[in-house]
Protein backbone atom coordinates (compact mmCIF):
# COMPACT_ATOMS: atom_id res chain seq x y z
CA UNK A 1 0.00 0.00 0.00
CA UNK A 2 1.10 3.58 -1.09
CA UNK A 3 2.19 6.46 1.78
CA UNK A 4 -1.16 7.55 2.40
CA UNK A 5 -3.37 5.16 1.09
CA UNK A 6 -4.80 3.96 4.09
CA UNK A 7 -6.80 7.19 4.77
CA UNK A 8 -8.39 6.59 0.92
CA UNK A 9 -11.89 6.38 2.98
CA UNK A 10 -11.17 9.63 4.92
CA UNK A 11 -10.51 11.75 1.19
CA UNK A 12 -13.59 10.13 -0.40
CA UNK A 13 -15.79 11.37 2.35
CA UNK A 14 -14.85 14.30 2.30
CA UNK A 15 -14.83 14.71 -1.07
CA UNK A 16 -18.65 13.79 -0.72
CA UNK A 17 -18.96 16.48 1.69
CA UNK A 18 -17.78 19.46 -0.12
CA UNK A 19 -19.22 18.24 -3.42
CA UNK A 20 -22.86 19.71 -2.19
CA UNK A 21 -21.15 23.41 -1.87
CA UNK A 22 -18.74 25.16 0.56
CA UNK A 23 -15.59 22.91 2.20
CA UNK A 24 -16.70 23.40 6.28
CA UNK A 25 -12.86 23.14 6.63
CA UNK A 26 -11.23 25.58 4.77
CA UNK A 27 -13.75 28.89 5.56
CA UNK A 28 -11.63 32.22 4.64
CA UNK A 29 -12.17 35.31 6.29
CA UNK A 30 -10.71 38.01 3.94
CA UNK A 31 -11.02 40.19 6.48
CA UNK A 32 -11.96 40.58 10.15
CA UNK A 33 -13.88 43.53 10.92
CA UNK A 34 -14.51 43.29 14.67
CA UNK A 35 -15.00 40.40 17.06
CA UNK A 36 -18.49 39.31 15.68
CA UNK A 37 -18.60 39.96 11.94
CA UNK A 38 -16.01 38.97 9.19
CA UNK A 39 -16.39 39.42 5.76
CA UNK A 40 -17.18 35.57 4.17
CA UNK A 41 -17.22 35.05 -0.07
CA UNK A 42 -16.90 38.75 -0.25
CA UNK A 43 -20.38 38.83 2.06
CA UNK A 44 -20.33 40.27 5.65
CA UNK A 45 -20.96 37.47 7.92
CA UNK A 46 -21.88 37.01 11.45
CA UNK A 47 -19.54 35.12 13.33
CA UNK A 48 -21.68 32.48 15.65
CA UNK A 49 -18.41 29.86 15.92
CA UNK A 50 -15.40 31.70 17.22
CA UNK A 51 -15.57 30.31 20.65
CA UNK A 52 -14.91 34.08 21.79
CA UNK A 53 -16.91 33.97 24.61
CA UNK A 54 -16.33 37.75 26.21
CA UNK A 55 -15.37 39.08 22.52
CA UNK A 56 -12.08 40.38 23.96
CA UNK A 57 -10.08 39.84 20.69
CA UNK A 58 -10.96 43.63 19.93
CA UNK A 59 -10.62 44.86 22.94
CA UNK A 60 -9.01 47.81 23.07
CA UNK A 61 -6.66 47.53 26.22
CA UNK A 62 -6.37 44.22 25.59
CA UNK A 63 -4.74 45.30 22.11
CA UNK A 64 -2.30 48.31 23.29
CA UNK A 65 -0.82 46.37 25.87
CA UNK A 66 -0.03 43.55 22.96
CA UNK A 67 1.13 46.24 20.88
CA UNK A 68 3.45 47.87 23.46
CA UNK A 69 4.55 44.12 24.50
CA UNK A 70 5.17 44.15 20.25
CA UNK A 71 7.23 46.40 20.29
CA UNK A 72 9.88 46.63 23.65
CA UNK A 73 10.39 42.72 23.60
CA UNK A 74 9.88 41.98 19.75
CA UNK A 75 8.35 39.42 17.61
CA UNK A 76 8.93 35.86 19.26
CA UNK A 77 11.21 34.16 22.17
CA UNK A 78 12.44 32.02 19.52
CA UNK A 79 13.05 28.82 21.93
CA UNK A 80 11.40 27.02 24.98
CA UNK A 81 11.37 27.95 28.52
CA UNK A 82 13.74 25.03 29.83
CA UNK A 83 16.48 25.58 27.10
CA UNK A 84 16.41 29.38 26.23
CA UNK A 85 14.85 30.61 29.25
CA UNK A 86 11.44 32.50 30.28
CA UNK A 87 11.23 36.14 29.49
CA UNK A 88 9.33 38.36 33.00
CA UNK A 89 6.19 37.71 30.93
CA UNK A 90 5.56 33.94 31.25
CA UNK A 91 6.35 34.32 35.10
CA UNK A 92 4.15 36.96 35.56
CA UNK A 93 0.96 35.39 33.73
CA UNK A 94 1.61 32.16 35.77
CA UNK A 95 1.46 34.10 38.99
CA UNK A 96 -1.72 36.25 37.97
CA UNK A 97 -3.35 33.00 36.95
CA UNK A 98 -2.48 31.07 40.15
CA UNK A 99 -3.82 34.27 41.45
CA UNK A 100 -7.33 34.57 39.63
CA UNK A 101 -7.76 30.71 40.68
CA UNK A 102 -6.83 30.72 44.34
CA UNK A 103 -3.92 28.19 43.57
CA UNK A 104 -0.26 27.79 44.62
CA UNK A 105 0.94 27.05 41.30
CA UNK A 106 0.49 27.83 37.45
CA UNK A 107 2.13 26.48 34.21
CA UNK A 108 1.59 28.22 30.98
CA UNK A 109 1.66 25.96 27.77
CA UNK A 110 1.81 27.34 24.01
CA UNK A 111 -1.70 26.03 23.61
CA UNK A 112 -4.42 24.29 25.35
CA UNK A 113 -4.06 21.26 23.71
CA UNK A 114 -0.48 21.13 24.46
CA UNK A 115 -1.48 21.50 28.22
CA UNK A 116 -3.51 18.79 28.16
CA UNK A 117 -1.36 16.91 26.34
CA UNK A 118 1.49 17.14 28.98
CA UNK A 119 -0.47 17.19 31.96
CA UNK A 120 -2.62 14.16 31.47
CA UNK A 121 0.44 12.12 29.95
CA UNK A 122 2.69 13.38 33.08
CA UNK A 123 0.60 13.45 36.34
CA UNK A 124 -0.19 9.71 35.90
CA UNK A 125 2.62 6.96 34.70
CA UNK A 126 2.72 3.45 34.06
CA UNK A 127 0.67 1.11 37.32
CA UNK A 128 -1.60 4.36 37.62
CA UNK A 129 -5.25 4.94 36.00
CA UNK A 130 -6.62 7.35 33.67
CA UNK A 131 -10.47 7.60 33.52
CA UNK A 132 -12.47 10.03 30.89
CA UNK A 133 -15.36 10.92 30.10
CA UNK A 134 -16.40 9.20 26.56
CA UNK A 135 -17.13 12.62 24.96
CA UNK A 136 -13.39 14.20 26.11
CA UNK A 137 -12.04 16.29 23.77
CA UNK A 138 -9.14 15.31 21.12
CA UNK A 139 -6.22 16.53 23.09
CA UNK A 140 -7.21 14.85 26.20
CA UNK A 141 -7.63 11.31 24.37
CA UNK A 142 -4.22 12.41 22.98
CA UNK A 143 -2.43 13.11 26.41
CA UNK A 144 -3.82 9.34 27.22
CA UNK A 145 -1.53 7.92 23.95
CA UNK A 146 1.48 10.14 24.90
CA UNK A 147 1.55 8.93 28.39
CA UNK A 148 1.87 5.57 30.01
CA UNK A 149 -1.31 4.82 32.46
CA UNK A 150 -4.20 2.75 31.75
CA UNK A 151 -6.45 3.97 30.46
CA UNK A 152 -10.56 3.45 30.88
CA UNK A 153 -13.62 5.51 29.39
CA UNK A 154 -16.44 5.99 31.29
CA UNK A 155 -20.26 6.89 29.86
CA UNK A 156 -20.88 10.77 28.87
CA UNK A 157 -21.69 12.60 32.30
CA UNK A 158 -22.24 9.86 34.45
CA UNK A 159 -21.48 9.98 37.89
CA UNK A 160 -22.38 6.12 37.89
CA UNK A 161 -20.62 4.88 35.79
CA UNK A 162 -17.74 6.30 36.71
CA UNK A 163 -18.05 4.88 39.91
CA UNK A 164 -18.73 1.49 38.12
CA UNK A 165 -15.74 1.69 36.03
CA UNK A 166 -13.62 2.97 39.49
CA UNK A 167 -14.77 -0.13 41.05
CA UNK A 168 -13.86 -2.48 38.56
CA UNK A 169 -10.08 -1.32 38.73
CA UNK A 170 -10.21 -0.42 42.76
CA UNK A 171 -8.17 -4.30 43.65
CA UNK A 172 -5.35 -2.88 40.51
CA UNK A 173 -3.55 -0.11 42.76
CA UNK A 174 -1.77 2.66 41.37
CA UNK A 175 -3.20 6.28 41.17
CA UNK A 176 -6.07 7.18 39.28
CA UNK A 177 -6.91 10.76 37.44
CA UNK A 178 -10.50 11.42 36.47
CA UNK A 179 -10.52 14.09 33.58
CA UNK A 180 -13.95 16.06 33.04
CA UNK A 181 -14.76 19.02 31.17
CA UNK A 182 -16.27 22.22 32.63
CA UNK A 183 -18.81 22.52 29.20
CA UNK A 184 -18.52 19.97 26.68
CA UNK A 185 -17.77 21.46 23.36
CA UNK A 186 -19.90 19.22 21.08
CA UNK A 187 -23.62 20.05 22.79
CA UNK A 188 -22.28 22.81 25.36
CA UNK A 189 -23.71 20.65 28.74
CA UNK A 190 -21.53 20.96 31.84
CA UNK A 191 -20.27 17.89 33.69
CA UNK A 192 -22.11 16.73 36.83
CA UNK A 193 -19.15 17.77 38.97
CA UNK A 194 -21.38 17.34 42.52
CA UNK A 195 -21.68 13.87 41.37
CA UNK A 196 -18.32 13.57 40.10
CA UNK A 197 -16.73 14.97 43.30
CA UNK A 198 -18.60 12.82 45.27
CA UNK A 199 -17.43 9.31 43.51
CA UNK A 200 -13.42 10.98 43.27
CA UNK A 201 -13.90 10.94 46.68
CA UNK A 202 -15.00 8.32 47.55
CA UNK A 203 -12.57 6.24 45.44
CA UNK A 204 -9.44 8.78 46.25
CA UNK A 205 -9.21 9.47 43.14
CA UNK A 206 -7.54 12.41 41.68
CA UNK A 207 -9.55 14.83 39.51
CA UNK A 208 -8.63 17.34 36.89
CA UNK A 209 -11.51 19.72 35.36
CA UNK A 210 -10.55 21.04 31.57
CA UNK A 211 -12.44 24.85 31.65
CA UNK A 212 -11.51 25.34 28.36
CA UNK A 213 -14.91 26.73 27.27
CA UNK A 214 -16.11 27.79 30.73
CA UNK A 215 -12.98 30.14 32.13
CA UNK A 216 -14.42 33.51 32.16
CA UNK A 217 -18.13 31.90 31.50
CA UNK A 218 -19.48 30.25 34.76
CA UNK A 219 -19.08 30.99 38.14
CA UNK A 220 -19.64 34.37 40.07
CA UNK A 221 -15.32 35.35 39.64
CA UNK A 222 -15.75 33.33 36.26
CA UNK A 223 -13.43 30.81 37.57
CA UNK A 224 -15.22 27.69 35.42
CA UNK A 225 -18.13 25.06 36.21
CA UNK A 226 -15.52 24.33 39.56
CA UNK A 227 -16.47 27.63 41.52
CA UNK A 228 -20.27 27.57 39.72
CA UNK A 229 -20.63 23.74 41.62
CA UNK A 230 -19.14 25.31 44.85
CA UNK A 231 -16.35 22.04 44.54
CA UNK A 232 -12.72 23.83 43.68
CA UNK A 233 -11.51 22.47 47.00
CA UNK A 234 -11.87 19.44 45.68
CA UNK A 235 -10.47 19.71 42.17
CA UNK A 236 -7.29 19.08 42.20
CA UNK A 237 -5.83 20.62 38.47
CA UNK A 238 -7.25 22.90 36.24
CA UNK A 239 -6.63 23.18 32.90
CA UNK A 240 -7.97 25.76 30.52
CA UNK A 241 -6.65 27.90 27.57
CA UNK A 242 -6.18 31.13 26.30
CA UNK A 243 -7.96 30.56 23.10
CA UNK A 244 -11.49 31.09 23.56
CA UNK A 245 -12.66 33.71 26.44
CA UNK A 246 -9.16 35.66 26.66
CA UNK A 247 -8.87 36.02 23.08
CA UNK A 248 -5.29 34.87 22.46
CA UNK A 249 -3.45 31.86 22.20
CA UNK A 250 -1.67 29.35 24.42
CA UNK A 251 -3.14 27.19 27.88
CA UNK A 252 -2.41 26.17 31.40
CA UNK A 253 -2.66 24.04 34.20
CA UNK A 254 -3.14 25.58 37.96
CA UNK A 255 -3.02 23.30 41.73
CA UNK A 256 -2.16 23.34 44.76
CA UNK A 257 -0.34 19.76 44.42
CA UNK A 258 2.99 20.28 46.18
CA UNK A 259 5.31 18.96 43.36
CA UNK A 260 3.06 20.69 41.21
CA UNK A 261 6.94 22.50 39.38
CA UNK A 262 8.19 18.76 38.35
CA UNK A 263 6.34 19.21 35.83
CA UNK A 264 8.55 22.12 34.08
CA UNK A 265 11.71 19.29 33.96
CA UNK A 266 9.18 16.21 33.16
CA UNK A 267 6.72 16.98 30.99
CA UNK A 268 7.71 16.65 27.29
CA UNK A 269 4.79 19.42 25.25
CA UNK A 270 6.27 21.85 28.01
CA UNK A 271 10.04 21.42 27.57
CA UNK A 272 10.03 20.35 23.76
CA UNK A 273 8.14 23.34 21.69
CA UNK A 274 8.82 27.20 21.60
CA UNK A 275 6.99 29.35 24.30
CA UNK A 276 4.79 32.09 23.66
CA UNK A 277 5.35 35.40 22.34
CA UNK A 278 5.43 38.47 24.67
CA UNK A 279 2.64 39.87 22.33
CA UNK A 280 0.40 36.89 23.52
CA UNK A 281 1.63 36.70 26.86
CA UNK A 282 0.67 40.47 27.42
CA UNK A 283 -2.74 40.23 26.03
CA UNK A 284 -3.95 37.46 27.87
CA UNK A 285 -2.70 39.17 31.26
CA UNK A 286 -4.97 41.63 29.95
CA UNK A 287 -7.66 39.80 28.80
CA UNK A 288 -7.64 37.55 32.88
CA UNK A 289 -7.46 41.14 33.94
CA UNK A 290 -10.98 42.17 32.05
CA UNK A 291 -12.76 39.41 33.31
CA UNK A 292 -11.78 40.51 36.61
CA UNK A 293 -12.69 44.01 36.25
CA UNK A 294 -15.76 43.36 33.70
CA UNK A 295 -18.37 40.47 34.92
CA UNK A 296 -20.75 42.68 32.98
CA UNK A 297 -19.28 40.69 30.29
CA UNK A 298 -20.03 37.59 31.97
CA UNK A 299 -23.61 38.67 32.52
CA UNK A 300 -24.58 40.04 28.68
CA UNK A 301 -22.70 36.69 27.78
CA UNK A 302 -25.42 34.53 29.42
CA UNK A 303 -28.18 36.85 28.10
CA UNK A 304 -27.24 36.49 24.60
CA UNK A 305 -27.12 32.82 25.13
CA UNK A 306 -30.05 32.43 26.60
CA UNK A 307 -31.63 34.71 23.68
CA UNK A 308 -30.20 32.26 20.80
CA UNK A 309 -31.27 28.90 22.77
CA UNK A 310 -35.00 30.11 23.70
CA UNK A 311 -35.29 31.91 20.56
CA UNK A 312 -34.09 28.87 18.29
CA UNK A 313 -35.96 26.48 20.34
CA UNK A 314 -39.27 28.51 19.99
CA UNK A 315 -38.16 28.33 16.45
CA UNK A 316 -38.55 24.13 16.44
CA UNK A 317 -35.15 23.66 16.70
CA UNK A 318 -33.83 20.57 18.93
CA UNK A 319 -31.14 21.90 20.53
CA UNK A 320 -28.67 20.46 23.50
CA UNK A 321 -29.51 20.37 27.02
CA UNK A 322 -28.44 23.37 28.64
CA UNK A 323 -28.72 26.99 27.57
CA UNK A 324 -24.94 27.44 27.61
CA UNK A 325 -22.82 29.70 25.55
CA UNK A 326 -22.43 26.74 23.01
CA UNK A 327 -25.45 25.94 21.37
CA UNK A 328 -25.81 23.04 19.52
CA UNK A 329 -28.70 22.36 17.28
CA UNK A 330 -29.39 18.78 16.00
CA UNK A 331 -30.30 17.99 12.34
CA UNK A 332 -32.02 14.38 11.36
CA UNK A 333 -28.74 13.56 9.31
CA UNK A 334 -25.69 14.61 8.16
CA UNK A 335 -26.75 15.83 4.54
CA UNK A 336 -29.00 18.54 6.07
CA UNK A 337 -26.65 19.46 8.67
CA UNK A 338 -24.21 20.31 5.60
CA UNK A 339 -27.26 22.07 3.55
CA UNK A 340 -28.19 23.86 6.04
CA UNK A 341 -24.47 25.22 7.11
CA UNK A 342 -23.96 26.41 3.41
CA UNK A 343 -27.38 27.74 3.87
CA UNK A 344 -26.19 29.92 6.95
CA UNK A 345 -23.26 30.78 4.91
CA UNK A 346 -24.98 32.09 1.99
CA UNK A 347 -27.28 34.16 4.41
CA UNK A 348 -24.23 35.98 6.02
CA UNK A 349 -23.92 33.48 9.22
CA UNK A 350 -20.98 31.74 10.13
CA UNK A 351 -20.75 28.94 12.60
CA UNK A 352 -19.33 25.26 13.02
CA UNK A 353 -20.33 22.04 11.59
CA UNK A 354 -19.92 18.76 13.77
CA UNK A 355 -20.62 15.36 12.00
CA UNK A 356 -20.25 11.70 12.96
CA UNK A 357 -18.09 9.92 13.81
CA UNK A 358 -16.59 12.90 15.99
CA UNK A 359 -20.14 13.82 17.10
CA UNK A 360 -21.87 12.60 20.75
CA UNK A 361 -24.44 9.29 19.87
CA UNK A 362 -23.24 9.92 16.26
CA UNK A 363 -25.52 13.26 15.41
CA UNK A 364 -24.91 15.93 12.91
CA UNK A 365 -24.85 19.25 14.73
CA UNK A 366 -25.05 22.74 13.80
CA UNK A 367 -22.43 24.48 16.64
CA UNK A 368 -23.33 28.08 17.66
CA UNK A 369 -21.01 30.13 20.38
CA UNK A 370 -22.28 33.06 21.30
CA UNK A 371 -20.12 36.28 22.66
CA UNK A 372 -20.80 38.76 24.77
CA UNK A 373 -20.26 41.01 21.77
CA UNK A 374 -22.57 40.46 20.08
CA UNK A 375 -25.66 42.67 19.95
CA UNK A 376 -29.18 41.53 20.56
CA UNK A 377 -29.93 42.75 17.18
CA UNK A 378 -27.40 40.23 15.85
CA UNK A 379 -28.99 37.41 17.83
CA UNK A 380 -32.23 38.13 16.72
CA UNK A 381 -31.21 38.07 13.14
CA UNK A 382 -30.05 35.23 13.40
CA UNK A 383 -33.10 33.31 14.85
CA UNK A 384 -34.83 34.93 12.13
CA UNK A 385 -32.31 33.09 9.21
CA UNK A 386 -32.22 29.81 11.34
CA UNK A 387 -35.77 29.65 11.40
CA UNK A 388 -36.21 30.80 7.40
CA UNK A 389 -33.82 27.69 6.10
CA UNK A 390 -35.58 25.23 8.82
CA UNK A 391 -38.85 26.53 6.72
CA UNK A 392 -37.50 26.21 3.14
CA UNK A 393 -35.76 22.46 4.04
CA UNK A 394 -39.13 21.43 5.51
CA UNK A 395 -37.58 20.69 8.91
CA UNK A 396 -39.87 22.87 10.57
CA UNK A 397 -43.67 22.77 11.57
CA UNK A 398 -46.02 25.71 10.56
CA UNK A 399 -45.01 28.87 12.89
CA UNK A 400 -46.58 28.81 16.11
CA UNK A 401 -47.16 24.85 16.51
CA UNK A 402 -45.43 23.83 19.65
CA UNK A 403 -44.38 20.44 18.46
CA UNK A 404 -40.64 19.74 17.92
CA UNK A 405 -38.77 17.89 15.21
CA UNK A 406 -39.35 14.63 15.19
CA UNK A 407 -36.33 11.87 15.02
CA UNK A 408 -33.68 14.70 15.11
CA UNK A 409 -30.96 13.11 16.70
CA UNK A 410 -31.75 9.84 14.57
CA UNK B 1 -26.81 -10.46 35.13
CA UNK B 2 -25.66 -14.00 34.65
CA UNK B 3 -22.35 -13.36 32.99
CA UNK B 4 -21.87 -15.25 29.49
CA UNK B 5 -18.38 -17.77 29.72
CA UNK B 6 -17.43 -17.94 26.63
CA UNK B 7 -16.54 -14.60 25.60
CA UNK B 8 -16.13 -15.02 21.64
CA UNK B 9 -19.82 -16.85 21.58
CA UNK B 10 -20.66 -13.63 23.31
CA UNK B 11 -19.09 -10.92 20.86
CA UNK B 12 -20.31 -12.62 17.75
CA UNK B 13 -23.62 -12.74 18.98
CA UNK B 14 -23.84 -9.14 20.15
CA UNK B 15 -21.85 -7.87 16.31
CA UNK B 16 -24.24 -10.13 14.33
CA UNK B 17 -27.05 -8.52 15.86
CA UNK B 18 -25.51 -4.56 14.42
CA UNK B 19 -23.87 -6.36 11.41
CA UNK B 20 -26.97 -8.55 10.25
CA UNK B 21 -25.17 -8.02 6.73
CA UNK B 22 -21.77 -9.29 7.79
CA UNK B 23 -23.28 -12.54 8.99
CA UNK B 24 -21.67 -14.66 9.97
CA UNK B 25 -19.26 -13.41 12.33
CA UNK B 26 -16.14 -15.47 12.61
CA UNK B 27 -12.92 -15.53 15.35
CA UNK B 28 -10.84 -14.54 12.40
CA UNK B 29 -12.84 -11.46 10.64
CA UNK B 30 -10.44 -8.28 10.62
CA UNK B 31 -12.22 -5.36 13.44
CA UNK B 32 -11.20 -2.63 10.61
CA UNK B 33 -11.68 -4.08 7.43
CA UNK B 34 -13.92 -6.76 7.51
CA UNK B 35 -16.08 -4.86 9.97
CA UNK B 36 -15.71 -1.30 9.18
CA UNK B 37 -15.39 -0.43 13.07
CA UNK B 38 -13.23 2.84 13.15
CA UNK B 39 -11.27 3.43 16.31
CA UNK B 40 -14.17 5.30 17.80
CA UNK B 41 -16.41 2.45 17.11
CA UNK B 42 -13.88 -0.45 18.74
CA UNK B 43 -14.01 1.68 21.67
CA UNK B 44 -17.26 1.75 22.04
CA UNK B 45 -17.31 -2.38 21.75
CA UNK B 46 -14.97 -2.40 23.70
CA UNK B 47 -17.11 -0.61 26.25
CA UNK B 48 -20.03 -3.02 26.35
CA UNK B 49 -17.91 -5.73 26.52
CA UNK B 50 -16.23 -4.52 30.04
CA UNK B 51 -19.51 -4.45 30.93
CA UNK B 52 -21.13 -7.44 29.85
CA UNK B 53 -18.15 -9.31 31.43
CA UNK B 54 -17.91 -7.27 34.43
CA UNK B 55 -14.29 -6.19 33.51
CA UNK B 56 -11.75 -3.61 33.14
CA UNK B 57 -10.08 -3.61 30.02
CA UNK B 58 -7.69 -0.76 29.31
CA UNK B 59 -7.91 1.07 26.14
CA UNK B 60 -4.32 0.28 25.54
CA UNK B 61 -4.64 -2.99 24.86
CA UNK B 62 -6.63 -1.95 21.48
CA UNK B 63 -3.85 -1.54 19.22
CA UNK B 64 -2.89 -5.06 19.58
CA UNK B 65 -6.26 -6.11 18.89
CA UNK B 66 -7.05 -6.67 14.75
CA UNK B 67 -9.60 -9.92 14.82
CA UNK B 68 -12.22 -10.59 16.83
CA UNK B 69 -10.68 -13.56 17.97
CA UNK B 70 -7.71 -11.37 19.27
CA UNK B 71 -10.78 -9.68 21.39
CA UNK B 72 -12.02 -12.80 22.29
CA UNK B 73 -9.14 -13.65 23.37
CA UNK B 74 -8.11 -10.12 25.36
CA UNK B 75 -11.40 -10.77 27.29
CA UNK B 76 -10.84 -14.10 27.98
CA UNK B 77 -7.10 -13.68 29.59
CA UNK B 78 -8.38 -10.55 31.87
CA UNK B 79 -10.91 -12.17 32.79
CA UNK B 80 -8.27 -15.06 33.81
CA UNK B 81 -6.10 -12.91 35.65
CA UNK B 82 -8.86 -11.03 37.62
CA UNK B 83 -10.16 -14.72 39.07
CA UNK B 84 -6.36 -15.54 39.71
CA UNK B 85 -5.85 -12.23 41.65
C1 LIG C 1 -12.26 20.99 25.81
C2 LIG C 1 -11.09 21.52 25.08
N1 LIG C 1 -9.85 21.35 25.60
C3 LIG C 1 -8.76 21.82 24.98
C4 LIG C 1 -8.85 22.50 23.78
C5 LIG C 1 -7.58 22.94 23.09
O1 LIG C 1 -7.38 24.28 23.19
P1 LIG C 1 -6.54 25.10 22.10
O2 LIG C 1 -7.38 25.22 20.89
O3 LIG C 1 -6.30 26.39 22.78
O4 LIG C 1 -5.27 24.36 21.83
C6 LIG C 1 -10.12 22.74 23.24
C7 LIG C 1 -10.33 23.54 22.00
O5 LIG C 1 -9.80 23.39 20.98
C8 LIG C 1 -11.26 22.22 23.88
O6 LIG C 1 -12.47 22.37 23.35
Amino acid sequence: MSLLARLSPLRDAHRALISSGQDPFSVEFSRVLSATEAIVQGRRTILLGTNNYLGLTFDPSCIEHGIAALAQQGTGTTGSRVANGSYLGHRHLERRLAAFFGRRHAIVFSTGYQANLGVISTLVGPGDHLVLDTDSHASIYDGSLLGRAKVTRFRHGSPEDLDRRLRRIAAEGGNKLIVVEGIYSMLGDTAPLREIVAVKREHGAYLLVDEAHSLGVLGENGRGLAEAAGVEADVDFIVGTFSKSLGSVGGFCVSDHPDFEVLRIACRPYMFTASLPPSVIATTVQALRRIEEAPELRATLRANARALYDGLAAAGFVLGPEPNPIVAVKLPSSETAVAFWNALLQNGVYLNLALPPATPDHCALLRASVSAAHSAEQIAHVVRVFSKIGHEMGLLKAPGSKEPLANAAG
Amino acid sequence: MNRPDNALQEIVSLLGERFPQKAPITADMHISRDLGLDSLAAMDLLMSLEDRFDVSIPLNSLPEVETIGDLAALIDNTRAGATRR
